[in-house]
């Protein structure tokens, strides 16, 4: 009997120091996400990358030795940033001016509905609907030769502008919501304080608002380039996915559904993921540098 | 409202509405090309078709066996909007109620799926999904796109169940409601807003989701979008309108969808993630 009751409260206290440390039933709850999340995006991450050492032939970094020894595989990497990055650029830099902008409309609905268009519409329906545009007899260029701006339809399918193209159409409206909802959330007290102060539109822009929106902007560039740098049924549909938009997502799906590579389309991946790793940590530490803090106006 | 009277101001303000003005142009007339098109007897070489006729859709329907390809992309899409709601709230509500060690890096477990972009993750997940003998089925369809949309949900899900007083719940609690009934009758009644919001913007992502779906489909389990990828990709095979018949189907199946999500939450958020989660409507 005594052997029950000590044995009863051990376990009540057993519980009682995990509930102390946040553990009971209600913190349960969040296993079964848990679980599924590390089933189906961790492990097979790692199965990944530990698959990537286990190549086809050749010793343990032999896929990386065949990546960065052929220029085929390669330039891949140099084709998607020399999209992705200016493509962000863009984004960023229209929408940032834009955003002020808007910010003061009254009835932002409409336009944001209209730009929320093509992020829900997704790539392969932009590439289709360009296809059409930007082609040879599409509108885009009927327009221009009506207007006498160029003298012959403008090549801006299956070539790099035509993924540019559908990389703007789809990328800007991303960073642009983005960007709004980050200068939306600075309190406009600021600016009227700096305003009383006699500052004007520009500086009170450079020394108000803009050290306040470095870390969202910051975030924004990171969310926008890693999306375009993962573009993948546009730079085929759209591009010339042999050569000027060989983009480092084909050379792995090639390399996985084409030649059942799986080692090798593990590394391709993992050099992938580095890579964006690479500019994602970059960006963010630029970003320390900066101030951060409240954006709210008020005492303190 | 400050208002700045100069040329300059004036001129500056000028050019940013013609940039949206450009923009906003020619992503209109880029979707009416497809619907124009897709109605258009024969387009080639002018302005306008030379006539209409809506005999396209049946040609499509046909070709592409859409409705085999409908019933899929929905029984898919309904599959992965009710199992991520189920996981998602669940574990949305221990994070929104419970400080415990480790939170932080659940909180990046969570975060994680939803910054990796899809093509990166999914080569990887698909690889194991094909030697475990899912991919290419409906399950591994469903497996791979639950990955960013379980978070999505706990996202969403974390800042509505905050703003819930816990004194509710301890109401119930003391009348005796166990766990399951507390969740049933007191807690879901009031996250329905919220659920239904972020439900519904998980079916918007669901059908327009590629990357996952393309690289795990097989031929019995492609959703429509992978369908108009393939058929896209394999223009000259059949005739421009009727790969064009397809996408204003694709099109009208995510529109509708998005205009009953837009009743419910703002644009921003189908982009955004925690940081602009839903106001709660009280």
């Amino acid at each position: 009997m005594s052997a029950l009751v000590e044995h009863d409260y051990s376990r009540i206290s057993l519980q009682q120091r995990l509930a102390r440390r946040g553990f009971d039933g209600v913190t349960l709850l969040a296993l079964p996400a848990v679980v599924f999340l590390l089933a189906v995006f961790v492990y097979p991450f790692i199965y990944g990358l530990a698959l990537s050492f286990m190549p086809k032939a050749g010793g343990f970094f032999a896929n990386y030795q065949t990546f960065f020894s052929d220029p085929y595989l390669y330039n891949t990497i140099a084709t998607t940033l020399w999209l992705a990055l200016p493509v962000t650029l863009i984004s960023i830099a229209m929408a940032l001016p834009i955003a002020f902008r808007v910010r003061l409309m009254r009835r932002q609905r409409l336009l944001t509905t209209i730009l929320v268009l093509p992020v829900t519409l997704g790539t392969v329906l932009v590439a289709q609907g360009l296809l059409n545009y930007l082609g040879p007899q599409g509108w885009f260029s009927r327009t221009l030769l009506l207007f006498h701006i160029i003298d012959a339809p403008l090549k801006l399918t299956n070539n790099y502008w035509g993924v540019f193209a559908s990389l703007i159409i789809t990328g800007f409206p991303f960073t642009f919501l983005l960007t709004l909802s980050y200068v939306s959330g600075i309190d406009p007290a600021l600016e009227q304080a700096a305003a009383t102060h006699g500052a004007n539109s520009w500086q009170r822009f450079r020394f108000v608002f803009w050290p306040l929106l470095v870390p969202g902007l910051a975030i924004a560039f990171c969310l926008s380039f890693v999306q375009a740098y993962a573009v993948f049924p546009s730079a085929i549909l759209l591009g010339a996915p042999a050569g000027p938009t060989r983009v480092i997502s084909i050379a792995a799906y090639q390399a996985a559904f084409e030649q059942y590579d799986y080692s090798m389309a593990s590394a391709i991946a993992m050099i992938m993921a580095a890579v964006q790793l690479v500019i994602v940590v970059a960006i963010l530490g630029l970003r320390n540098l900066f101030y951060r803090g409240s954006t709210a106006g008020g005492k303190g | 409202m400050i208002r700045d009277t100069s040329v300059g101001a004036k001129l500056w303000i000028t050019a940013i509405w013609v940039v949206v003005g450009f923009f906003v142009l020619n992503l209109l007339a880029m979707i009416a090309t497809v619907l124009l098109s897709s109605f258009s007897t024969r387009w080639l070489g002018t302005w306008l078709p030379v006539g209409l006729t809506t005999k396209w859709y049946g040609t499509a329907w046909r070709e592409f066996q859409l409705a085999q390809v409908l019933i899929v992309t929905f029984q898919i899409v309904f599959t992965v909007v009710v199992l991520s709601g189920v996981l998602g709230v669940t574990a949305a509500y221990a994070m929104a109620r419970r400080e415990f060690w480790g939170k932080r890096v659940l909180m990046l477990l969570f975060l994680l799926p939803l910054l990796v972009p899809p093509i990166t993750y999914g080569i990887p997940l698909a690889t194991v999904l094909y030697q475990s003998g899912t991919g290419g089925t409906f399950w591994g369809v469903v497996l791979a796109n639950l990955v960013p949309t379980v978070p999505f949900v706990i996202l969403v899900m974390i800042p509505f169940i905050e703003q819930i007083d816990p004194k509710v719940e301890a109401a119930a609690r003391v009348f005796g409601a166990g766990t399951f009934r507390l969740f049933i009758h007191v807690l879901l009644p009031m996250l329905i807003p919220g659920i239904l919001a972020s439900l519904l913007l998980v079916l918007v992502r669901t059908v327009a989701m590629f990357e996952l779906t393309f690289l795990t489909a097989g031929p019995s389990s492609q959703t429509l979008v992978v369908a108009l990828y393939y058929s896209v990709f394999a223009s000259g095979v059949r005739a421009v309108q009727s790969i064009d018949a397809m996408a204003v189907i694709y099109m009208v199946t995510t529109l509708v969808w998005l205009l009953l999500a837009l009743r419910f939450v703002n644009p921003t958020q189908i982009v955004g993630r925690a940081r602009t989660a839903p106001a709660p409507q009280s």
